[in-house]
């Protein structure tokens, strides 16, 4: 038996072990449990071994993941060295590698966007209020909560299908039934002349459904996830005034869980920003060079409201659509588009988020319970 | 403010019955989800099983025999048509194993480092990251995988061993697949490990066990079921993966286990065959629907039996 401790340089005290053992303590790998065990033992020296070779795997598998993100958005900005530049985001898509860029995807992503959040947040957070506020467990209830959670299992292209087949037959039965000018009329509330509005069966809102159906469980589960953060005293209190349900939910409930639903709504709707798969199976187009409506610039959206109320029924292509008909061009030059367009796509994408952190933080000071 | 000067009893009859309208517009809320998955199942079966109108369905023109054990995909009209699922399954399962292969062991490590040996402070930088990772849309995984896995890191990796890489292959998207469902196992793994009791780590720790001891004997063995459930769920994923798989897997439909070679995935069949050109009604379109039943089933049936896992890990310890 030699004085040496197994855990070599880092002998300690009886009294450090005792630190050592506690659980997520940062030290304890240097200071291992077992270190007041002196004698150089084999099989001890061999078991704290492994122990920190296995904390160093682990500890690898975790920064790894770090390194791929670095390493990725570093490929992405060194293939984008070429056509990244201010032209790339005013120009709409082209045949020539120098010339194309992506402000049809732009202004397409950001209709598709707008009328997703429309349809997704009132009917999201309705079913996030039902499910947490009013319903009692009955067999219903329970159906439509296991239903919710494989609904977020079912991979986005499957909902493309379905918005193939129902919305887009839908679009066109309409387009026909109305066939634009009758649709003025019902809206003519603009003083402007409009000969014809077309409808296109490929439109923006066909494409707004699909998305909404996407992330449709997702938002009903971050909103469900902050109307459960909100304490039940609050509801107890207002009720104990006199307060009907209602009123309750309404005043005290919905306004006490705004930023946690709003967090999580922009986070869940940035998420149908990325998503390609199901607009493409409802044959969004995939090279066009029409912004929505022929809106390109936001000035435009006050100065022709024509064009304002075409944008919505207009055929549409979208940034990750534009990424990936870009990557699989044969012509070399395509990769610094596909790239440059990976970055404007995520930097929309670190903005969204970052507005929700915004209202996160803002809300986590003035909120506190 | 009006309903001040009614009586209690009618301010209460008239909000009551207010409110009862409001409920009622908040349950169609919440059964548009119920009615959304039965639109899916009725617009796959209608187009797939049994076509109402002149239209034909799917199987009533290809049996299902052939659909589930022919090894050939060729999807075009006419006698040259064949439409044996097996080819697209091969390549499904292949990726979404090499997916696996990257995600298990990564998702997991990170889970355990992350509960069982990060600081508090390092975890909240660290769990950022990985929604920054999994926030990242497919495209630009695919992006990543064409442009940069197979020809700066994978080609010359298997050159020096001899072997040829296609430009196309499924081995980067399997591998870019597996580095975006790393996230979702590494949450999911430290949600359950983090349930397991602290009780189970200190008596562990009482008897003299190692930090190794106690992850690896201790808390994971407690919360394998959860874990398990955590892997199902991100394979399942991994089948449902589209625009990575489309970018980097290439569109060769060939019944293989090869991952050096292009492969077609159920996923990129039908975003392959809906960007074609052929008519709407044409059987090579009908066949989108066959394939989306088949994508429908699989990931349903093992979200359900992940689900199942789960509800019942919890039960253990709650």
């Amino acid at each position: 038996m030699s004085e040496q401790n197994p855990s070599g340089k880092t002998a300690r005290t009886n009294a450090g072990s005792i630190n050592g053992v506690s659980i997520n303590g940062e030290s304890a790998t240097r200071r291992p449990a077992v270190s007041f065990i002196s004698g150089g033992d084999r099989h001890i020296r061999s078991r704290l071994m492994l122990s920190r070779v296995f904390a160093w795997l682990c500890r690898f598998s975790t920064y790894a993941a770090l390194a791929v993100l670095v390493v990725l958005l570093a490929a992405i900005f060194y293939s984008s060295i070429g056509r990244l530049s201010p032209d790339f985001v005013t120009n709409t898509n082209s045949t020539s590698p120098l010339k194309a860029g992506i402000l049809a995807g732009l202004w397409g992503s950001f209709w598709l966007i707008l009328f997703t959040a429309m349809f997704s947040v009132p009917v999201g957070v309705g079913s996030a209020v039902y499910l947490e506020e009013i319903a009692k467990d009955s067999m219903l209830v329970r159906i439509i909560k296991v239903n919710l959670a494989n609904l977020a299992g079912v991979p986005s292209i499957v909902y493309g299908i379905l918005g193939y087949t129902v919305f887009r037959t839908s679009a066109a039965a309409i387009a026909t039934l109305f066939d634009g000018k009758h649709l003025i009329g019902v809206l003519g509330l603009f003083k402007v002349r409009l000969s014809k509005l077309p409808i296109y069966e490929d439109n923006i809102l066909v494409g707004a459904l699909t998305l909404t159906l996407v992330i449709l469980p997702t938002v009903i589960a971050a909103s469900q996830e902050a109307l459960r953060s909100v304490p039940s005293s609050i509801r107890v209190a207002s009720l104990a005034l006199g307060a009907t349900r209602w009123q309750t939910i309404w005043r005290q409930v919905i306004p006490a869980a705004l930023p946690g639903i709003s967090t999580g709504v922009i986070l869940s709707t940035s998420r149908a920003i990325g998503e390609a798969a199901p607009l493409i199976m409802l044959g969004a187009l995939t090279y066009t060079s029409m912004c929505p409506g022929g809106i390109e610039s936001p000035l435009e959206l006050l100065t022709k409201p024509a064009q304002l109320l075409q944008a919505p029924l207009d055929q549409f292509t979208a940034m990750p659509i534009e990424i990936y008909d870009w990557s699989k061009q044969p012509d070399a030059r395509f990769t610094s588009v596909a790239a440059s367009g990976i970055v404007v796509l995520l930097v929309v994408l670190l903005s969204i988020n970052s507005v929700a952190m915004v209202v996160r933080h803002f809300a986590s000071r003035r909120l506190k319970w | 403010m009006t309903m001040g000067k009614l009586p209690a009893w009618a301010v209460q009859r008239v909000s009551r019955r207010h409110e009862k309208l409001i409920q009622a517009v908040l349950f169609l809320c919440a059964a548009l989800s119920v009615l959304t998955t039965g639109a899916i199942i009725l617009v796959l079966l209608g187009n797939a099983v049994y076509a109402p109108g002149a239209r034909n369905a799917f199987f009533e023109q290809v049996s299902l025999w052939e659909f589930l054990t022919g090894t050939h995909w060729k999807p075009v009209d006419g006698p040259a048509g064949r439409f044996g699922i097996i080819p697209l399954l091969s390549g499904t399962i292949m990726v979404a194993v090499i997916a696996s292969l990257v995600s298990v062991p990564a998702g997991l490590g990170a889970a355990i480092y992350m509960s069982e040996y990060a600081a508090p402070r390092e975890r909240e930088f660290l769990k950022p990251v990985l929604e920054i990772l999994a926030g990242i849309p497919s495209v630009v995984y695919g992006f990543f995988a064409l442009k940069f896995i197979t020809p700066w890191i994978l080609k010359p990796a298997l050159g020096l061993l001899g072997l040829e890489l296609g430009t196309f292959n499924a081995l980067s998207a399997g591998i870019v697949v597996g580095i975006m469902v790393t996230p979702l196992i590494a949450s999911l793994s430290e949600d359950v490990i983090r349930s397991v009791p602290r009780s189970l780590r200190e008596a562990a720790y009482a008897l003299g066990s190692t930090r190794f001891d106690v992850s690896v004997r201790v808390v994971v063995p407690a919360a394998l079921s959860g874990i398990l459930a955590a892997f199902l769920l991100a394979f399942s994923r991994a089948i449902g993966e589209t625009m990575a798989v489309v970018i980097a897997g290439g569109q060769q439909p060939i019944a293989t286990l090869n991952p050096l070679r292009g492969a077609q995935t159920m996923t990129s069949f039908m975003v392959h065959a809906s960007t074609g050109d052929s008519a709407a009604d044409s059987i090579s379109r009908m066949s989108i629907y066959a394939i989306g039943i088949a994508l429908f089933a699989i990931t349903l049936t093992i979200n359900l039996i992940s689900g199942w896992i789960l509800r019942r890990y919890r039960e253990v310890y709650q």
